[in-house]
């Protein structure tokens, strides 16, 4: 996905015009393993970059999910109230957490693309 | 998690095992162990309650105690009454201090060797030293432990672990729980009991380390039986209401305090020959000011270690000691101490989480019904 961008902490950005929807990505779900439980942030919160803007809870630990990007919070993945192990399923697509209105889309030139991500990954193995 | 290097963690026999089948390994009382395999925890939990898993639990210390009356000579240092252990008889115990903490909590089974009683021991990894050391230096002189540095542990849990095992070694049917005997298992000469950490019938089985990965293996071959990792373990006997030492247990809770009174035996209580006897007769007799209990939380969100416990006024009336997503519940469940007035079940307390308020009710323990095997 060219428009999907990874921070070091394994969360991604997926940026459709002003909006940016956000997640873990498909290796932090495999190493928390089972997710039983994410909490979400309120609609309407206003997130910096690195904020905490999520938790999620594998039958073991709790992990934060830091922001990629700043952003109004307008949305939140209701979905994953009923059925959390969506985030283990379809990380990148119905394990989505929430979507932001981006308050500095320059912020998305710190991320990785794709194919660093990648490598960021081999490296930590 | 942080790499350790190889030459920090100890490895059990299985190693090789674990790492073939993709385990994923974390350090753990100074062993390499297998947190989790591809399954997950959740899909081995599962596995146990309805089938059978398979847990190396080699890490942990064994031992043997022999010489003049060893059950008289260790009652110095237990609660529990092991002189009335009869051969292939066995005992949860607790190894206490002298001001009734717990130092550790242990199994303790009667053996004989050509006739002559002895007491087969397995204690905590993370204690193991320290137990060992303590146990030899508080001996009569005529009492000797032998740890057992050659011997690995299998623990086979499930309602299918009996018939898995059975195959291999056709004698273990006749054992019920908290009973155990020597017997050939897969060709290796074992002891094996009908005990184990997940509230399930099953069995743990020590036998030599150069054995373990053979019998491991044609138990895996079993179509009932599952691998299963320190994730599943813990979620397993979380949700059996047995405690872990070093958190709902430790050196300043006392066994009346842990809801472990039925481990300080009758004649014992009558002697009060054991470390901190005053202080646990006391909590006996007169009711501790805090007790362990279940709890569970509303909604769906765990509470872990650490989280406060408090009354609908904003005091605090405890902590949460372990916690968790129960796999068979359905939901989270956690232990915890709370002052005795609010030990009550159906009582409703707040936990804190992350600076927000979950309702939650004390609850009786286990939270899954215990399934073993009893005599008939």
């Amino acid at each position: 996905m060219a428009d999907r961008k990874y921070s070091e902490d394994h969360e991604w950005v997926e940026v459709e015009g002003e909006t940016g929807m956000i997640g873990i990505s498909d290796y932090a779900q495999e190493q928390l393993g089972d997710v039983v439980f994410v909490e979400l942030p309120d609609v309407g919160k206003m997130l910096d970059r690195g904020d905490e803007a999520a938790v999620v809870e594998s039958v073991k630990a709790a992990a934060e999910v830091y922001a990629p990007v700043g952003g109004e919070v307008i949305e939140v993945n209701d979905a994953l109230n009923g059925d959390p192990s969506l985030v283990n399923t379809d990380a990148f697509g119905d394990g989505w957490f929430a979507k932001l209105r981006l308050t500095d889309p320059a912020e998305l030139d710190e991320l990785m693309d794709e194919a660093a991500y990648k490598t960021f990954c081999e490296g930590l193995d | 998690m942080a790499s350790v290097p190889d030459t920090e963690v100890r490895k059990t026999p299985l190693y090789d095992l674990h790492t073939s089948l993709g385990a994923r390994m974390v350090p753990f009382a100074g062993y390499a162990m297998p947190v989790q395999y591809p399954a997950g925890i959740i899909a081995e939990h599962n596995a146990t309650r309805g089938a059978a898993g398979l847990f190396d639990v080699s890490h942990m210390g064994q031992a043997i105690l022999r010489g003049e009356d060893p059950a008289a000579s260790f009652e110095r240092l237990v609660p529990g009454d092991i002189s009335g252990l009869t051969t292939g008889r066995m005992r949860y115990t607790l190894l206490l201090n002298d001001a009734g903490g717990i130092r550790d909590d242990l199994m303790v089974t009667r053996i004989e060797e050509n006739g002559v009683p002895a007491l087969f021991l397995v204690v905590n990894a993370a204690c193991k030293d320290a137990d060992f050391a303590h146990i030899s230096a508080q001996l009569a002189s005529d009492v000797e432990l032998q740890i057992l540095g050659d011997s690995a542990l299998l623990a086979l849990q499930g309602p299918k672990a009996e018939a898995a095992l059975g195959e291999l070694a056709p004698e273990c049917r006749e054992l019920v729980f908290m009973q155990g005997a020597e017997m050939t298992v897969n060709g290796a000469p074992a002891y094996v009991t009908r005990s184990g950490y997940t509230g399930e019938d099953g069995f743990e089985i020590s036998l030599p380390n150069d054995a373990v990965a053979g019998l491991a293996q044609r138990l895996l071959d079993h179509p009932d039986v599952m691998p299963v990792g320190l994730g599943a373990r813990d979620s397993l006997r979380l949700e059996a209401g047995l405690c872990l030492y070093g958190h709902d247990i430790d050196e300043t809770t006392s066994p009346i305090e842990a809801g472990l009174a039925w481990a300080v035996g009758k004649r014992r209580r009558e002697t009060a020959d054991f470390p901190g006897a005053e202080t646990i007769l006391r909590h006996l007799n007169e009711g501790p000011d805090r007790k362990r209990v279940g709890i569970r939380p509303d909604g769906r969100a765990p509470v872990r270690e650490g989280a406060e416990i408090r009354d609908g006024g904003g005091g605090q009336v405890g902590v949460i000691t372990s916690g968790g997503f129960g796999p068979t519940i359905g939901g989270p469940v956690a232990m915890g101490y709370v002052d005795s007035a609010a030990a009550v079940a159906g009582t409703t307390l707040n936990i804190e989480l992350r600076g927000r308020t979950v309702a939650a009710k004390v609850a009786d323990l286990p939270f899954v019904p215990a399934n073993y095997k009893r005599a008939s």
